[in-house]
């Protein structure tokens, strides 16, 4: 416990005295004024192919997305099995987990009231995009 | 050898609008000028059904409802964003590209193997497809002119195909109409056809000082191009759809200050362009680069569009908006090698002017701010706001059919069950 405190305190001190201020107020965040965190940075590693779209309805709410959420949607990412995708279905767009086995596709809703929508042999899912983040309101 | 690849998105207007909406796929789709007059775009689909360019859309009212095409107002916020998408994507295959227009841009390619060409177009191609959802037709060529005319082909074939072949080149040049050639336009096609001139072959054999005597340097350069000589200087020829005004700096910039100042400029060029061939623009797309060979310099590509809700040719008008944009899109902290100014939408001003003929409001503005002045006096500021809202509803209604603004708007997000 010692150590850590002593650490904590190491790293300003150690800054303060880097700042060199001739006159007036040396503000202790001088050598932090370069960046602040960017949340973009944080959720999207390819912006030419990050896509925000609203999700809509309770077919998801078991992987925590719910009805007006934010989804954070990469289009550059490989749909593998067990991702939560954006697919094409009958014209529409639908957010559900993709299941990919040997000889099976299916896309599963994370509520036990939505059955899945399976895929025959030959029948290809078309894939929108794959969602990276969900931004959830708790306001 | 140089090689030049033209990376062109297929149907641009209309693919933009599938993107956000899948049920669109296979049908017919127009998109119009942004007062909702024209025909500005269309899909294989609609131009399969005839529906030509440029047309009034009262015109082709009729087949439009017969065959239940799907009609938009110009969205440039989305098309604007859509396009910067695509072209990023592209920038991190190909660092050495030049924008040419709002969904064309040319790519060098020298550095690739012959043998590994063709797999790295198909490789661009389907990233962009996946990344963006817009789907690329890619020409190869040793020249921008050739390039060119195999991107034609590309888009009636597979999508890339690559003119080098000298048998080949030799006999689609011949069955090529020389008026369809890049750059040549309407009145040179007809002094090249009083001249016997019909084929691009044709133009590649004539004689380029006489060339040079009835179509100036610029026809003479496209001949060149022909003979597989690069020279053109993408500067003198101008795409029809859009006006590009862009160069890169001497020095990297890095205050925002110099590239408004530049960006003014370029706005001041592109305008003169645009007053020279009689139109009228209605948004204004304006983008920033970083230098991308620097591989140190942190990079940062951005652009903004923002339509006028009047088509103008008034350098004023288009300078505040190509500042706004500016704004929107300038970054403390990084090196800007280049900003330009693209000129979209444009409509011809006489065509223009028919309609302003039509809209009180925006003809005689003398008289309207009188009126304004006089019930804001009786009726007091209540009233003038009205005013103001029932132009912004007329404005609205103008763009009536347009999607939603998918990707620039946070209310107006695509939304998925």
């Amino acid at each position: 416990m010692t150590t850590r405190t002593s650490n904590a305190l190491a790293i300003p001190t150690c800054s303060l005295a880097v700042c060199r201020v001739e006159a007036g107020f040396p503000s202790p965040a001088d050598d932090y004024m370069e960046g602040s965190l960017d949340l973009n940075e944080y959720v999207i590693k390819h912006p030419s192919a990050t896509y925000f779209v609203r999700a809509s309805g309770d077919s998801m709410t078991g992987a925590g997305i719910f009805h007006g959420d934010l989804l954070i949607v990469d289009r550059s990412l490989e749909p593998v099995h067990g991702k939560v995708i954006i697919a094409e279905v009958d014209g529409q767009l639908t957010v559900k987990r993709l299941l990919k086995t040997k000889d099976h596709v299916s896309l599963q809703s994370e509520n036990a009231s939505y059955p899945p929508i399976e895929f025959q042999e030959g029948n290809e899912v078309v894939v929108w995009g794959v969602v990276t983040h969900v931004l959830h309101n708790l306001l | 050898m140089k090689i030049f690849a033209l990376v062109d998105c297929n149907n641009f207007y209309a693919s933009c609008e599938r993107v956000f909406d899948p049920g669109l796929k296979g049908r017919a789709i127009v998109v119009l000028s942004n007062n909702d007059g024209c025909i500005v775009a269309r899909s294989n689909e609609a131009k399969a059904l005839g529906i030509p360019m440029g047309v009034p859309l009262f015109e082709q009212k009729a087949i439009i409802k017969k065959h239940d095409v799907a009609v938009f107002s110009s969205n440039y916020q989305l098309y604007g964003d859509m396009s910067q998408r695509v072209m990023n994507s592209i920038r991190l295959h190909v660092p050495d590209m030049e924008v040419y227009s709002i969904d064309e841009a040319f790519l060098r390619l020298d550095h690739l193997q012959p043998r590994n060409l063709y797999e790295y177009c198909k490789l661009i191609r389907r990233k962009i497809l996946q990344w963006t959802g817009i789907p690329v037709s890619i020409g190869i060529g040793p020249t921008k002119v050739l390039a060119k005319v195999a991107n034609h082909i590309a888009k009636k074939q597979n999508g890339i195909f690559d003119i080098r072949n000298r048998q080949e080149q030799d006999k689609i040049l011949q069955t090529l109409d020389a008026g369809k050639l890049w750059g040549i336009a309407g009145r040179w096609s007809e002094r090249l056809s009083r001249m016997n001139i019909k084929k691009a072959s044709e133009l590649r054999d004539a004689d380029p000082t006489i060339i040079r005597k009835h179509l100036s340097v610029v026809g003479e350069r496209i001949l060149r191009e022909l003979k597989g000589q690069p020279c053109i200087d993408l500067e003198s020829i101008q795409p029809r759809k859009s006006i590009m005004s862009s160069k890169s700096f001497g020095n990297l910039l890095t205050k925002k200050e110099p590239l408004e100042e530049a960006l003014a400029n370029y706005a001041a060029r592109a305008c003169e362009k645009l007053r020279k061939q009689k139109s009228r623009a209605q948004a204004v797309y304006v983008f920033v680069q970083t230098n991308g060979f620097r591989k140190t310099d942190r990079q940062y590509n951005n652009a903004f569009t923002r339509t006028l809700s009047i088509p103008t040719s008034d350098t004023r008008v288009i300078i505040d908006a190509a500042k706004f944009c500016l704004n929107k899109i300038y970054r403390h902290g990084y090196r800007y090698k280049k900003t330009g100014i693209m000129l979209l939408d444009l409509i011809p001003a006489s065509l223009e002017q028919k309609q302003l003929f039509n809209n009180v409001n925006h003809l005689s503005s003398d008289r309207m701010m009188d009126i304004v002045d006089l019930i804001n006096n009786d009726h007091g500021p209540d009233t003038l706001f009205f005013g103001a809202q029932g132009v912004v509803r007329e404005w609205k209604m103008r763009c009536g059919s347009r999607s939603p603004r998918y990707t620039t708007q946070w209310n107006e997000l695509l939304t998925v069950g």
